[in-house]
């Protein structure tokens, strides 16, 4: 049998319209309407997660206070892609993402780097947050995140 | 926990495109190969668990596809869509029930049929990561570097890992990638997210393997060459990578911890003959021998070098070739298990262990090793 085999090429698309919820929908509105990031507390541990949620994942509790954080911070790790994925990738490679734990909160998230020369971002680095000017309800309604020279 | 051995295995040679068969058909082609080997007929078979992905097969039901393949039909089966070492699990559980005799464990997948980098980043949650455009590669990148800064590891020194496996890979017939690799070549084998390199991570690949599980009862049935089950651990992390410590694996120790304490083991360094683990990335090798407790936090790299995990060593880790030599997803932490098996067996051919009577096989599932299972083999009960 050396017959070339027949291969069926094909996508699925198939739509979803996910709720984002009370919390991220709130989260999504403080960047929109007044370009402040949020995280949210839990009441055991203390830690503020962000992005801001309901509940805390080690705890089991739900989250209280609301707390403002960033948009400033710090670079903890980082990673700069070299192959495309137009598909998904909001950037043409080299794109760099790093894990950032912004001023005031206990998580670190993960976001893109960029107005920087790739090769020059290092660990301990400190970026702030550019946000988008229409802002769209998602996560880059933070555009990314760029070094800052002070601070 | 009552006895139940691993009288069965059954795998594919793993290869970048299996275009010859669709998966239904390699699925069938392990089953059969397993019943011929331990002379079980599919009436022999009580209950049947798959490990399988809708996403990667790219149905609802994945495990549909194969319910002809498996036998399936008028017989109970489930679907674990998660790393197969926890179908394992789930297939022990049945038999623990008291339900069922034997049980049938397959699991499959064709990285080639389907879109790696976009099946991951639909893993990240839709509301606060997808957009992001991040996958396994990104993800995994941002863990090789914490976990690198942290101990002062260098490339070279991770690079080591894909060396030494590369290497074992040339003896295991199985294997898909496999050859004489310096640290130079994977230095040079080019970035895919820094500082992961092509060689540091492993390949996508098509494959099959299939467990055959019975109760202490009815193992000499099958086989005269038992394996028994003697410990299991398992153990999820957080889900948003920002919140974990990713230079350490809490999860996989805790995990670790159960399965030892089951099979009474307190000096795993010591009382282990071989492991086989979850090594998807080259650094993780060094991450999880350390939350194994085969070293100290940050001492993987001192016991890879020392020359203990080669081979030749006192505790052969991957003499397969682990992930780096394929990586079928789901399969991948089966296969381990099914190692382990050939090794207690004295069955592994030109990467035999001499004289191996306990293993480890541990798998893994979700970004930088979120969630593990760690099981602990015997060839004596």
């Amino acid at each position: 049998m050396s017959e070339e085999i027949i291969v069926h090429r094909t996508a699925l698309s198939i739509p979803y319209a996910w709720a984002a919820g009370r919390h991220a929908t709130r989260f999504y509105r403080e960047i929109a309407e007044h370009r402040k990031l949020f995280g949210t507390r839990c009441p055991r541990c203390q830690r503020v997660l962000f992005p801001a949620r309901k509940a805390c994942s080690r705890c089991f509790t739900e989250t209280t206070d609301w707390v403002e954080v960033g948009p400033r911070g710090t670079v903890t790790s980082f990673t700069v892609v070299h192959y495309a994925e137009p598909q998904i990738q909001p950037l043409p490679p080299p794109l760099a993402y790093a894990l950032i734990q912004l001023d005031g909160a206990d998580t670190a998230f993960i976001h893109l780097v960029s107005e920087v020369n790739v090769a020059e971002i290092k660990t301990g680095m400190r970026v702030e947050a550019v946000f988008a000017e229409s802002p769209q309800g998602n996560i880059l309604d933070v555009k990314f995140f760029k070094p800052i020279t002070q601070g | 926990m009552e006895d139940i051995a691993i009288v069965g295995v059954a795998q594919t040679k793993f290869e970048r495109e299996k275009r010859d068969l669709n998966y239904a058909e390699l699925v069938y082609g392990v089953v059969t190969e397993l019943f011929e080997k331990t002379g079980a007929t599919h009436q022999d078979v009580d209950n049947i668990v798959t490990a399988s992905s809708d996403f990667w097969d790219g149905r609802t039901i994945s495990s549909m596809a194969i319910q002809s393949a498996v036998g399936a039909y008028m017989k109970s089966e489930s679907k674990v869509s998660s790393d197969g070492t926890l179908a394992l699990l789930y297939g022990a559980m049945r038999i623990l029930s008291g339900q069922f005799k034997t049980t049938l464990v397959v699991a499959h997948s064709k990285g080639s049929e389907g879109a790696p980098n976009l099946i991951a980043n639909a893993a990240f949650d839709p509301v606060y990561q997808r957009q992001l455009g991040i996958d396994f590669h990104v993800a995994s990148a941002l863990q090789a570097r914490a976990y690198m800064q942290k101990y002062g590891l260098t490339e070279q020194d991770v690079a080591l890992v894909s060396v030494k496996n590369l290497a074992n890979a040339k003896k295991n017939p199985y294997a898909q990638v496999a050859g004489d690799f310096t640290v130079d070549d994977v230095m040079n084998s080019g970035y895919l997210a820094e500082p992961i390199k092509t060689l540091d991570a492993s390949p996508i690949s098509d494959g099959a393997c299939a467990v055959l599980l019975a109760h202490a009862d009815v193992a000499s049935r099958f086989t005269d060459k038992p394996v028994w089950l003697k410990g299991v651990g398992h153990c999820q992390d957080g889900y948003y990578l920002g919140d974990r410590d990713l230079t350490t694996s809490p999860a996989l120790a805790a995990a670790a911890r159960r399965a030892y304490q089951m099979a009474s083991i307190d000096d795993p360094l010591k009382q282990l003959d071989v492991a086989e683990i979850y090594d998807a990335y080259s650094y993780q090798e060094l991450m999880w021998t350390e939350a194994l407790g085969f070293c100290q936090p940050g001492e993987g790299v001192q016991l890879l070098k020392s020359g203990v995990t080669a081979i030749n060593g006192s505790l052969p880790v991957n003499p397969s070739g682990g992930l780096l030599a394929a990586h079928a997803f789901l399969a991948a932490g089966l296969v381990r298990v099914i190692e382990c098996v050939l090794q207690l067996r004295g069955e592994a051919g030109e990467h035999q262990i001499p004289h191996a009577k306990t293993a480890l096989a541990h798998g893994s599932f979700g970004f930088c090793g979120q969630t593990h299972c760690v099981w602990i083999l015997s060839a004596e009960r």
